[in-house]
């Protein structure tokens, strides 16, 4: 994927774009607002992260407004030091995708950047989702795995379709509390990991191979053993 | 005029000097005012009757009963005069009429010459055909005698007044600076810096002692809210430097004597673990920072805290579990409610977090919400946990509060205090009890319910008392 860098600080944007790179993307960088813009409406990426104080001007919130307004719909992680709810609610409101706020975790930028790219290239509404042997009836609501009935309450339901939407990809504590329950803030105690628990009980427990499997220090991932 | 204490003086002699002049002015016209009245009644009555008994009978019927009347007189006060056009005496007991008589028509006073004494008369002059006379009047030397007795009492009684009122003034202005001295002194300590100091309460229970109740109160608060700050800014001190310093010494630690990457890469995780715990007390402060300040106060809307609440127990029901622990939810199928949706699902969740922390395994959460009638939606969280000592509850919800029992357990110290934030926030206010065992934490919500008015984003501004009734 080619993923634009929008920070000033040049260690965050050196610990990003090294990190970025190492997961297999292509990343260009840019240290300030005006710079970014332009690179942002001549190039196409597949997904840009953006800090929301910048030099040259240009801050991240108007640069993303500005290119909402030339109607470009790349998708946008803000990256920001700005943590409070009405900064996270700005943020989204002037055509954010995603909100991060620093100090940030690197799973986590790259978990939610590969999760919005991805997004990004989504074709319609699905009725239908597989991997592997695991298939997931939209419209029905019916799961089968191996053709055997796997039956879920409405929350496991709700788990199990964000992490097979993300089928692939590392999907972190936050974005499933997010993404699942719409909670945005951090439990003490260890919820999601409880819930994916029992969601391993029906889904993994009675087959021999498992579906989701833990990444260590970042979150789960959805993904048919490789053949 | 820039002492107040003069001021409160200064009115204090001009309303009472207003009041003795209304006094003397009630005074005069109830006694001296009133013979003159009864007096000029007299006289009008008189010429009447005169009037009268002269269009029935002419001149002699008139001179008649002027006779009759003088011998019917027996205070003597009544004054006839009846002239013909020569201003001869026909009737009456005065000698002649005064020459300037003549010009003056109507009521007036007169002084005569009568029986060989002067003295003062009120007198009503009336014109008869053909030029006739006749002067009606009763003698007021006794009434002018009173009411120089009158004036003369009252105008000591208006020195003494004058005496007295500056008096006064003076003395008000010094009780005045006597009882504000006090106050005065207690503030110039205070921003000496001596918060120790209170203004002195006299016992009696006056305007001014309440004055000194209410600013002891603040003062207390301002204590409180001083020892809050040093008491967060040590506790941050020491929350903070703990992890930090973890940290520290597992990177110079991995640094100079990490065997291999292995043990490397593990020391640096492990501060990586330490750091995040820094973060999130942070972004706990930061939150509950945001909250007292009320900023968020524009996400109020109307909301319904049943399925909020059935979402919490799902989340949280499934944990229990897994500890052996039972979530037992007491909702009804409606609580609607005027506030923040996040902010409520964030307190519910810390009581939670805590309610399982300290619950024994077996143990039963309850987690009940009702409408209060009158006061608001209301949220309960019970655990079968060791509760919290009645002399530490008050102070539970401070910020890096810990109880002894909640030594051991990992926490930070700032659940509760975020609850009390979110109660504030929503004019309403949390308080523990004893479950008997454990702790019931109650979160009352104060809130408005209804349909939204146009103020209503102001109603959360509001002290602690029903909004409306439900």
């Amino acid at each position: 994927m080619r993923i634009l860098v929008v920070e000033d600080d040049k260690d965050v944007a050196g610990f990003v774009v090294k990190g970025l790179r190492e997961a297999g993307h292509v990343v260009e960088h840019a240290d300030n607002g005006r710079d970014g813009l332009f690179m942002a409406a001549s190039e196409n990426f597949d997904a840009i992260v953006l800090d929301r104080m910048l030099p040259g001007g240009i801050d991240g919130l108007r640069l993303l407004e500005t290119l909402r307004a030339q109607n470009n719909q790349t998708p946008v992680v803000f990256l920001s030091a700005l943590a409070q709810v009405d900064d996270r609610v700005r943020g989204l409101k002037a055509g954010g995708d995603d909100y991060l706020t620093k100090p940030f975790a690197f799973a986590e930028l790259l978990a939610r950047v590969e999760g919005l790219a991805r997004r990004g290239k989504g074709e319609g509404p699905q009725t239908k989702l597989v991997t592997g042997d695991l298939e997931m009836d939209l419209l029905s609501r019916g799961v089968k795995r191996a053709g055997q009935k796997i039956d879920l309450q409405p929350r496991e339901f709700r788990l199990l379709e964000y992490l097979m939407r993300h089928a692939g990809q590392v999907v972190t504590r936050t974005m499933l509390l997010e993404g699942v329950w719409d909670y945005h803030f951090d439990p003490q105690t260890n919820v999601i990991d409880v819930h994916v628990s029992r969601l391993r009980q029906k889904v993994d427990k009675p087959f021999p191979t498992s579906l989701i499997h833990t990444v260590r220090n970042a979150g789960y991932m959805l993904r048919a053993e490789q053949p | 005029m820039h002492s107040a204490g003069v001021r409160f003086g200064m009115i204090y002699a001009g309303v009472f000097a207003l009041s003795t002049i209304a006094l003397a002015v009630f005074l005069w016209w109830s006694t001296a005012g009133l013979l003159d009245r009864q007096t000029d009644a007299a006289i009008n009555a008189d010429t009447q009757g005169l009037l009268e008994r002269y269009s029935d009978g002419g001149l002699l019927a008139l001179e008649d009963v002027i006779e009759q009347r003088l011998m019917g007189n027996v205070d003597d006060d009544a004054i006839y005069l009846l002239t013909d056009p020569a201003l001869h005496k026909l009737a009456g007991n005065l000698n002649q009429l005064p020459t300037r008589v003549l010009q003056q028509e109507g009521s007036y006073q007169l002084a005569i010459e009568r029986a060989g004494h002067r003295g003062m008369a009120q007198v009503q002059q009336i014109e008869l055909p053909g030029r006739f006379h006749l002067l009606v009047g009763r003698d007021v030397e006794v009434h002018a005698q009173m009411t120089r007795l009158l004036t003369d009492a009252l105008l000591w009684a208006a020195g003494a007044a004058m005496l007295l009122g500056t008096a006064g003034a003076l003395a008000v202005r010094g009780l005045f600076r006597i009882t504000l001295a006090d106050v005065s002194a207690t503030a110039t300590a205070i921003s000496a810096g001596d918060l120790t100091r209170r203004v002195r309460v006299s016992g009696r229970e006056d305007e001014f002692d309440r004055l000194a109740e209410t600013i002891n109160d603040m003062l207390d608060r301002i204590g409180r809210l001083m020892d809050g700050v040093r008491q967060v800014s040590n506790a941050i001190a020491h929350d903070l430097r703990t992890p930090i310093a973890r940290a520290r010494a597992r990177l110079e630690d991995a640094a100079s004597h990490a065997a291999s990457e292995a043990d490397l890469r593990a020391a640096i995780e492990r501060a990586e673990t330490d750091l995040d715990g820094v973060v999130a007390i942070f972004n706990a402060l930061l939150r509950i920072a945001e909250i007292e300040a009320g900023a968020r106060r524009s996400a109020f809307a109307d909301i319904d805290l049943a399925p909020l609440l059935l979402d919490l127990a799902d989340l949280y029901g499934a944990v229990a579990e897994e500890r052996g622990q039972v979530l037992r939810p007491d909702i009804p199928a409606s609580v609607p409610a005027f506030g923040d949706r996040e902010m409520i699902q964030q307190a519910v969740a810390n009581l939670l977090d805590n309610a399982m922390k300290f619950s024994p395994g077996h143990g039963t959460i309850r987690l009940a919400a009702e409408l209060v009638p009158g006061q608001g939606p209301r949220i309960t969280v019970a655990d079968e946990g060791p509760g919290i000592p009645e002399a530490d509850r008050a102070r539970a919800p401070e910020r890096f509060f810990r109880g002894e029992t909640a030594r051991s357990t990992p926490g930070s110290g700032l659940g509760l205090a975020l609850v009390q934030a979110v109660a504030t926030l929503h004019g309403g206010e949390l308080w523990l009890e004893d479950a008997a065992p454990g702790l019931r934490a109650v979160l009352a919500l104060n809130t408005r319910v209804g349909p939204p008015r146009v103020n209503a984003s102001s109603s959360a501004n509001q002290p602690a008392v029903p909004v409306e009734a439900a």
